[in-house]
């Protein structure tokens, strides 16, 4: 099950990216793109940046759930006040043998694992959880004085945060 | 000094990035308003006094003055402008601070202008001066309907600015007015938001400092209201 995680300012371009995979249920924390279709990852997120920005004038909450989704590939968003987006794109794994002759999914994990699920209300509590994390560092990046409207994050305390984030909840 | 600092800093340098001694980045500090975190008034009027001054002061980097020598513009920017940038960044920062400190429940972005503008009223007021502001009002002008007016009668800003009769038309809370702009602006509602003066200064006038913030959403704003209040 693997997680790619952006950020998108307010001029849809990204502040910071992070890929990772499932630490639950025996995962192991890397994320599992097949190799080609890695960078499809961004092109999918921005896609739905559209939809973010119709759902975003009909409801008030910042966590908008699960709102696009591209084939394997399920994208939800969580709005900031300032009109940044952070997306999870989350692509649960195929249960199909891999070339090497490895199961690459958990065999015995059960298909009630956040993993295997991606619209189920645990996942999106899971989600949740995680996105209010990010937010709080979020903040706490943003009050910087030296820090000005859609500049890249490069702080690597912040991507650890992030990182200690998606372990906990993901 | 730098000798004995040298072998530290080379350990670390891997990341490029120095920790403070107490290794505490800013990540560590808390977000939420601790009771002592209040801050003295006689400070900040010291440090805006000399914002103010510093505003007023036609100091420019090379680049403005050649900017200024080419286009032959209305260069340098007037020191009410200067002000107004100065809020800017700090209107960003208190939209998602104030809305984090919120209880989860009514954690809402702000969906139309009335919203926002009461947002700005009592949560921006009530966080940089300690009250809410005083009135909140929409332009009678029925060929404005995209401007609408925020009322303080005594600015704490202005408490011990006093502006000398030839420059009678700037106006300190422009500080102000930049801040509202940036909480406007980071709420996707862009406006432009200027500071005037309505006080009258002839005594049995209760407050003659009183100000007013006149926003001036953009149009594409008023489109998405007006299309958002049919539907």
């Amino acid at each position: 099950m693997s997680y790619y995680f952006v950020i998108v300012g307010t001029q849809d371009n990204p502040l910071f990216e992070h890929e990772f995979g499932t630490s639950k249920a025996g995962g192991d924390g890397q994320a599992r793109f097949p190799e080609q279709a890695r960078h499809m990852n961004q092109f999918i997120v921005h896609s739905s940046l559209d939809i973010v920005e119709e759902v975003q004038w009909g409801a008030g909450q910042m966590y908008l759930k699960c709102i696009d989704r591209f084939f394997n590939n399920y994208v939800s968003c969580f709005l900031t006040g300032g009109n940044v987006k952070f997306m999870l794109l989350h692509q649960p794994p195929s249960s199909a043998v891999s070339s090497t002759g490895v199961v690459l999914a958990n065999p015995r994990g059960s298909t009630s694992t956040i993993a295997a699920n991606p619209t189920s209300p645990q996942t999106e509590e899971a989600v949740r959880s995680f996105m209010l994390e990010v937010y709080e560092s979020w903040v706490k990046t943003i009050m910087s004085p030296f820090y000005n409207v859609n500049m890249e994050v490069r702080s690597p305390v912040f991507r650890q945060r992030v990182a200690a984030a998606g372990r906990k909840y993901l | 000094m730098s000798t004995s600092q040298a072998p530290g800093a080379g350990a670390k340098e891997q990341s490029g990035l120095r920790y403070p001694t107490s290794g505490k980045t800013i990540y560590h500090r808390p977000l939420n308003r601790a009771k002592t975190a209040e801050l003295s008034g006689a400070s900040f009027a010291y440090l805006f006094s000399e914002m103010v001054n510093y505003a007023s002061k036609k100091i420019e980097s090379i680049q403005d003055l050649e900017k200024s020598i080419a286009s032959n513009a209305s260069f340098p920017p007037s020191s009410s402008s200067r002000l107004n940038i100065q809020g800017h960044p700090i209107g960003l920062k208190l939209l998602d601070l104030l809305l984090y400190r919120e209880p989860p429940r009514t954690q809402t972005r702000s969906l139309n202008i009335i919203t926002l503008l009461h947002f700005i009223k009592i949560n921006v007021w009530q966080h940089l001066f300690g009250q809410a502001a005083d009135g909140l009002e929409r332009s009678s002008d029925p060929a404005k309907p995209d401007e609408y007016m925020i009322i303080d009668n005594e600015p704490l800003v202005n408490r011990f600015i006093s502006v000398p009769r030839d420059m009678s038309q700037l106006n300190c809370a422009a500080y102000v007015a930049g801040i509202v702009e940036g909480v406007c602006d980071g709420a996707a509602f862009p406006a432009r938001v200027t500071a005037h003066s309505v006080g009258k200064q002839d005594d049995g006038e209760m407050w003659p400092g009183r100000t007013v913030f006149l926003v001036k959403f953009l149009p594409d704003v008023m489109e998405r209201e007006n299309f958002l209040g049919k539907s």
